[in-house]
Order: structure tokens, then C-alpha cells, then sequence
């Protein structure tokens, strides 16, 4: 690492590491500042879509426009809509080789240990830069097996059915503002279907990356688990560091069929200057097994809460959530689950760590809807305060309309305590190895339940957060 | 040469409040030293100062180690030169593995200069050592997988602190209230545990209300405190003569410190 060292941009970064940037004077296209429908259609254009997209498209941006900021979460009076970038094509296409991905975004990937983690150990790689995705692999069985893995943009145009079956019937644009905007201007994301009874042992990984300015991401993820199959997908998020603000701003739609397993983990890990404003919603069938496992890191102002819609009897939902809120930082994280039917379970454990004035809050709502008799739902978060600067809330939501349910909530903070501090230094540990290792305690219940990689790069991260922050 | 802890006319405040009073101690490696006195006396406060705890602030007075004044140093550095505490309420780690915990805090102590994530001391060694102490110890080799004192027994809890003297081997040990909350088996292992540990190497400070540890670990010197002072100092029979007796004696021969130790006691109520 210190051979290849990235230059660090000079606004005060501390010690986030993926804050350097490559060059955009040789990108295939960009488009101006600034949304409308004119920029709407060029988007739609460019991509060559069938008509029923742009006018989906267009009628999204309508609904974009005539929706109020909302007024709960996160500071957004400094987000300007006018002053980002909608979409930026870096490259001619997508690649499935790394020799042909233009050198400056293939050692941008080198940088981020996406192809020697692709030798090691994923299924396939999807690994999106800017607006599209530059290169993609699936291991050659699984194709072979009849499972798909590209980006959302070719599953439009290769596999129409299944894509317009389920595209935007999970997150229609109605659902909320930042829905709208992504209907309105989505571009790349993953699409994945794997086939009933098919079982995916390695994750599958895809990999945003912002590189501009003022840039705003908005990729697409659609993934449909069918029956009886398995999959582990896991996404990584990060940006240069720049003065002035990004967006990102993602829909994901999940569907696990009866008796399927999923698992969607993140390690959002975006600069300080990224509005992280995502809606991600899963909809889990009879005796399924659907898992949110979201790691936030970076970013401005993350507001995402993981949902889980529970449909027939039997589903499962669980959410483990892990917000780091730094300097300059709020983490408004959390989770949603909603009990549709009866004999249901779903479980949230919610870890938030706030130091250097940052803000770690919690928002969740479990619903139980008439008739979702006999469910289950425990629902724990526990924030780790680490100075007197930092901030952290809950606001947990439970809505029941059936009586024979067990819901069950606890929420702990507790500051670092000094004493902890106190007895791990008496053994010779420095301040920041002992408030490194209570924060990896704090998250040990969470990390490990990763694959050993991710936990490896989880605990890395959140070292990196904690060095220099303490002493 | 042998080292020498030295505590000369320490005062101690907590937040604001003088508990410690000018107390004077020296401690060669290889000596047993008992430090008795009634509840709220400030045993623990010394040790708790001597450690280096942050709350504990040193308003007079000196701590040195072989000449050298360790009174400005932070907790973990006095570790690194030899300082040891087995906590008399060990604290909960929540998610850190005991073995995990040792291995790091013995790889800081036995080579203070390593960087951050360099010079852990090797997987195998410290497996094969930390198994051998646990065995002396009676501990099941299981407690190095579990998270640090959470939801340990209190007797677990003492034991653990026993453990980590004996992996950081430390020159100065004090135990502060180890032989409580025991129970008598307990006791026995821990005092023998004690015994085999100590030795030339180790200047050894016990702070105890029984007898048991003592007996296993006979002090060259027993000093009783009242008040934040040390009011008395001699030998082995002297701890032999309070726990016989009690205070009442040395409560008449010291009464402006036995003042002071009501009042806090009062205080602390
Ligand atoms: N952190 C603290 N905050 C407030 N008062 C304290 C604190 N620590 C110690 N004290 C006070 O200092 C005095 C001495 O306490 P200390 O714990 O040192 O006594 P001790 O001799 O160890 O007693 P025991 O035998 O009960 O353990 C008491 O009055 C106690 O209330
Ligand atoms: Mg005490």
C-alpha cells in the first residue's frame, strides 16, 4: 500500500484512503450539469431503450419534481439538484476482460483489490464506474446453470420479460422522492436471477465507483432468488474526496421465491462529500430466508433503511446494520420489516458508533399488518458514544394491527466507557488500540457473520476509522 | 539489580476530593508487600493512582520506578515499564476475545517498540503458554475464546486477572481485594497461583480483608492505611493481629486519621 500510496486531496479527509481521482477528459460522454426532461431523454437515448422506459422514465421525473424534500432524516439544504452531473459515460462498453477496461479505471479497480479478490474468491464481479458498468464477470458454471448476472441496462435489452415482470413493482417511482429521481435517471446496477433450486457457494460482487465532481450515481439493482436457490451478494461503495457534494442515489428490488436464501450485504464506504440516499426493499415468499447486511461507513448523510416485506408464511427477514458516523458525518440508518402475512419472523440488530462530533441515528419500523397472526420480531440496537461531541438517537417505530403477535425491542447506548478504556490500557494497550478494539467488539456481533474476507476488510475499515482520532 | 517502586508523599484527589494524603511506600521486586485498612480508606485509590487512571489525579508526591518518575505517564506506558493491577471490580469487554486481548497486550509488553499490527508475538507460542497458564490456574482453556469478563462468575472474573499477571509477567503486581468473592477452593488456587508467580522478579502489593492469600503469600511488610495515610507499617504478624482484632486499636492510636476515614466512609454512603 505505501508503495502505491494515493494522493490525498486537500480538503480535511483524516485518514479515509480511497480519496484519489483519475482524469475525465477521455470519457465517451457526459452530460451537462443540471435535470430535466431534455437531460431525461438524452439518458434514454444514449442507452438505446424501448419507448415504455422513457416515457417510465419521464413520468418518474414528473413525480421527481412535484414531491417535497423530505423533512425528517438528514440535513439536505446544501444538496443542490442543479449542480450534479446526471450521468457520465467513462468507457466505450463493458468489458469481461480486465486488459480492456481503459488503464486509468483499471488501476483504479487494481487500487481497490477488486481483481485480486475476484481470483480469490467471488463467483463474478460486477464493477460499475460513474453512470455504467465497465467490466463484468460470472464464473462460467453458473452461467452455464442458467443463472444471469449482468448489468440492469443489458438485462433490459437481453432478457425484456422477467425484467419488465419485476422492475419497479417492489419500489414503483410513486414511493418516494429519491425513488422517483432514480426511475427518472437510473443507469447500470446489477440484475441477477438465479434459477430455481440453484445454489451460488461464493458471492457475487459488484463495485460503485464515483470519480467526478458533483457527480450523482444512480444505479438499479433488480435480483430475483427463484425458488429454492441461493445467493450472496455483496456490494462496495467509494469516491474521491472533493469540496463540493456528490450523489448517490440507488433503488434495489429483491424477490426471494418460497423457500429461496438471500443475502444482500454492503460496505458503503463513500467520501465525506456523498449524499448516500438509497431505497433498497426486498419481498420474501413462504418459508424464504431474506438478509440485509449493511455496513455504512462513509458518506455526508446516509439515510437507507434495508426493508423486508414478508409475504407468505413462513419468510424470514433480518437486518444486521453497522453505522460509523465520523466527522461531519450523519448516519441515518436503520431498517423496515413488515410482517403480510402470518408465521413470519424477523430479527434487526443494529450497531451505530459515533465519534469526532459525527451522528449515528437509528430508524426502524416492524408493522404487523390484520391477519399476520402468530409472528415474531426482535429488534435490537445498542450505539456506542465515543466523545462527548458525538450524537446518537433512535427512533424506532412498531405498528401493530393483530393481537397475537411477539414483538420484542431493546436499545442500549452506552459511551465508551473510561473505565473499559482504563483497564485494557493497564495492560499496555495505547488509547487508540483500546478504543480500536472496544469499537471491534461493539461490531463483533455483526462482523462475524460475514464471509472472512469482508470481516477482514470491515475491522480494517473501522481500524482506519479510529487511528488518529484518539491521543 | 533488583528494581524499586517508590511512592513518596502522593496525595490523590478524585474529582476534587483529597482521598490520599502524602503516603509513602517503596517496593523492591521480590518483596511481598500487605496493604490493609478499613472500607473507604483509599487502598484502591493508591492502586488505581499507581496504575495510572486517568480520574485518579496526582496532586502531590511522586511515583518512580528506579529513579524514574513515572507520575506524568499514561496507564499503558507505566504497563510497558513493569506496572501491573488486578483490578479489585475487572471490567467487561463486550465482544473481545481473552485470547485475542493477551496476545496483544503481551506483544505490547514484551516489545514496547513494535508498530501497530507488527511483531505479534507467534499464534503457536502464545497458544501453548496461554494453555500452560490457564492449566496452573485451573481455568477451562475454553475462557480464552470467550469475551473479555462478559458474563464471568466473580470468581472467573478474579481468576482472569490472575492469568494476565501471568502472561504480562510484570515486576510490580497489585492485587487489589483478588482473594474476594471467592470461593475457598478458589482462594487456594489463586494464593498458590500467587506463590509460584511471584518470586525474585515480582515486587508484589496485596491489598486483602482476609488471611488465606497472606498465609500462601507470607508479606515482608504489612502497612495499614486510615484516612488516605499510612498509618502503620511492620511485619507479617501485624496482618495477623488485625484480622484478629480489627481496627478499634489503630483507629485510638491515629484519631485525626481516623477522622478522616469516617468522614469519607460517611461520604461515601
Ligand atoms: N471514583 C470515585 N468517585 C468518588 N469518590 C471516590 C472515587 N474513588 C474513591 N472514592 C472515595 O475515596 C475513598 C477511598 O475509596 P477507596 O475505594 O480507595 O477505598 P478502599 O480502601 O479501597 O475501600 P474498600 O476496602 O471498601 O475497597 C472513599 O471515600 C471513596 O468513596
Ligand atoms: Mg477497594
Amino acid at each position: 500500500m505505501s508503495t502505491d500510496a494515493p494522493e490525498k486531496a486537500d480538503v480535511g479527509v483524516g485518514d479515509y484512503q480511497f480519496g484519489f481521482h483519475d482524469s475525465t477528459d477521455n470519457y465517451e460522454f457526459k452530460s451537462r450539469k443540471g435535470l430535466d426532461r431534455e437531460i431525461v431523454g438524452q439518458i434514454s437515448e444514449m442507452k438505446n431503450e424501448p419507448g415504455w422506459m422513457r416515457d417510465f422514465r419521464l413520468r418518474s421525473l414528473e413525480i421527481f419534481e412535484s414531491r417535497p424534500m423530505p423533512n425528517w432524516g438528514g440535513d439536505m439544504a446544501d444538496l443542490n439538484f442543479d449542480d450534479i452531473f446526471y450521468y457520465m459515460k467513462a468507457a466505450k462498453g463493458q468489458e469481461r476482460s480486465w486488459d480492456d477496461v481503459p488503464e486509468d479505471i483499471r488501476k483504479t479497480y487494481d487500487r481497490l483489490g477488486i481483481p485480486e479478490a475476484e481470483k480469490k474468491y467471488l463467483a463474478g464481479v460486477k464493477a460499475q464506474y460513474e453512470s455504467e458498468v465497465v467490466y463484468g464477470s460470472l464464473q462460467e458454471d453458473l452461467a452455464k446453470q442458467g443463472v444471469l448476472f449482468t448489468d440492469t441496462d443489458s438485462a433490459l435489452r437481453d432478457h425484456p420479460e422477467i425484467f419488465r415482470e419485476h422492475f419497479a413493482k417492489i419500489i414503483p417511482p410513486e414511493d418516494n422522492k429519491f425513488a422517483a429521481l432514480n426511475s427518472a435517471v437510473w443507469s447500470g446496477g446489477s440484475f441477477i436471477y438465479v434459477p430455481p433450486g440453484v445454489n451460488i457457494d461464493f458471492p457475487l460482487q459488484a463495485y460503485f465507483r464515483i470519480n467526478s465532481q458533483n457527480m450523482g450515481q444512480f444505479e438499479r439493482t433488480l435480483i430475483i432468488v427463484d425458488e429454492g436457490a441461493s445467493a450472496h451478494y455483496v456490494e462496495g461503495c467509494t469516491a474521491p474526496t472533493y469540496s463540493s457534494d456528490s450523489l448517490h442515489s440507488a433503488v434495489v428490488e429483491i424477490v426471494v421465491k418460497r423457500g429461496g436464501r438471500f443475502r444482500y450485504t454492503t460496505i458503503q464506504n463513500w467520501s465525506s462529500n456523498v449524499y448516500n440516499l438509497v431505497t433498497k426493499r426486498a419481498m420474501a415468499y413462504g418459508d424464504s430466508l431474506m438478509e440485509w447486511v449493511d455496513g455504512n461507513l462513509g458518506s455526508k448523510l446516509t439515510m437507507k433503511y434495508p426493508a423486508i416485506y414478508l409475504m407468505e408464511p413462513g419468510a424470514r427477514g433480518e437486518t444486521l446494520s453497522i453505522a460509523f458516523a465520523s466527522k461531519g458525518q450523519h448516519q441515518d440508518a436503520g431498517a423496515k420489516m413488515v410482517h403480510c402475512a402470518p408465521h413470519t419472523s424477523s430479527r434487526i440488530v443494529s450497531k451505530s458508533i459515533s465519534k469526532d462530533g459525527g451522528r449515528g441515528s437509528y430508524r426502524g419500523l416492524v408493522k404487523v399488518e390484520d391477519g399476520a397472526h402468530h409472528c415474531k420480531s426482535n429488534v435490537v440496537c445498542d450505539a456506542l458514544i465515543l466523545d462527548p461531541q458525538s450524537k446518537s438517537d433512535t427512533y424506532p417505530y412498531i405498528e401493530v394491527e393483530e393481537q397475537d403477535v411477539a414483538i420484542e425491542h431493546e436499545a442500549s447506548v452506552s459511551k465508551i466507557a473510561e473505565e473499559q478504556l482504563f483497564y485494557l490500557m493497564s495492560r499496555g494497550l495505547t488509547e487508540a488500540e483500546a478504543s480500536a478494539m472496544i469499537v471491534t467488539g461493539f461490531i463483533e456481533p455483526l462482523v462475524k457473520e460475514l464471509p472472512m474476507e469482508y470481516a477482514v476488510e470491515m475491522n480494517r475499515l473501522i481500524e482506519l476509522q479510529m487511528e488518529g482520532s484518539v491521543g | 539489580m533488583s528494581s524499586l517502586l517508590k511512592i513518596t508523599d502522593l496525595h490523590v484527589s478524585v474529582a476534587d476530593t483529597p482521598i490520599l494524603k502524602g503516603v509513602n511506600m517503596e517496593i523492591r521486586q521480590g518483596e511481598i508487600h500487605a496493604l490493609m485498612g478499613p472500607n473507604g480508606s483509599g487502598k484502591s485509590t493508591l492502586a488505581y493512582a499507581l496504575a495510572g487512571h486517568p480520574n485518579y489525579e496526582i496532586t502531590g508526591g511522586t511515583i518512580e520506578i528506579d529513579g524514574v518518575n513515572i507520575t506524568e505517564l499514561e496507564a499503558d506506558e507505566r504497563a510497558r515499564l513493569g506496572m501491573f493491577l488486578a483490578f479489585q471490580y475487572p471490567v467487561v469487554i463486550p465482544g473481545v476475545k481473552v485470547a485475542d486481548f493477551i496476545r496483544h497486550a503481551i506483544s505490547n509488553i514484551r516489545n514496547p517498540d513494535r508498530k501497530e499490527g507488527e511483531g505479534l508475538v507467534g499464534m503457536r507460542e502464545f497458544r501453548k503458554e496461554i494453555k500452560a497458564r490457564m492449566e496452573e490456574l485451573g481455568m477451562d482453556v475454553e475462557f480464552a475464546r470467550r469475551y473479555l469478563n462478559d458474563g464471568f462468575s466473580g470468581g472467573e472474573k478474579k481468576r482472569m486477572e490472575i492469568l494476565q499477571m501471568a502472561m504480562l509477567q510484570p515486576k510490580f503486581a497489585i492485587l487489589d481485594e483478588t482473594d474476594s468473592g471467592l470461593d475457598s477452593d478458589a482462594v487456594r488456587v489463586v494464593s498458590e497461583g500467587l506463590a509460584k508467580l511471584s518470586g525474585p522478579e515480582m515486587g508484589v502489593l496485596i491489598i486483602t480483608h482476609h488471611e488465606r492469600l497472606l498465609e500462601y503469600n507470607p508479606p515482608k511488610y504489612t502497612h495499614v492505611m486510615l484516612g488516605g495515610r499510612i498509618v502503620e507499617t511492620g511485619d507479617a504478624s501485624l496482618a495477623h493481629d488485625l484480622h484478629a482484632n480489627g481496627y478499634a486499636k489503630i483507629r485510638e492510636r491515629h484519631p485525626e486519621a481516623a477522622a478522616d476515614n469516617a468522614q469519607a466512609e460517611a461520604a461515601s454512603v
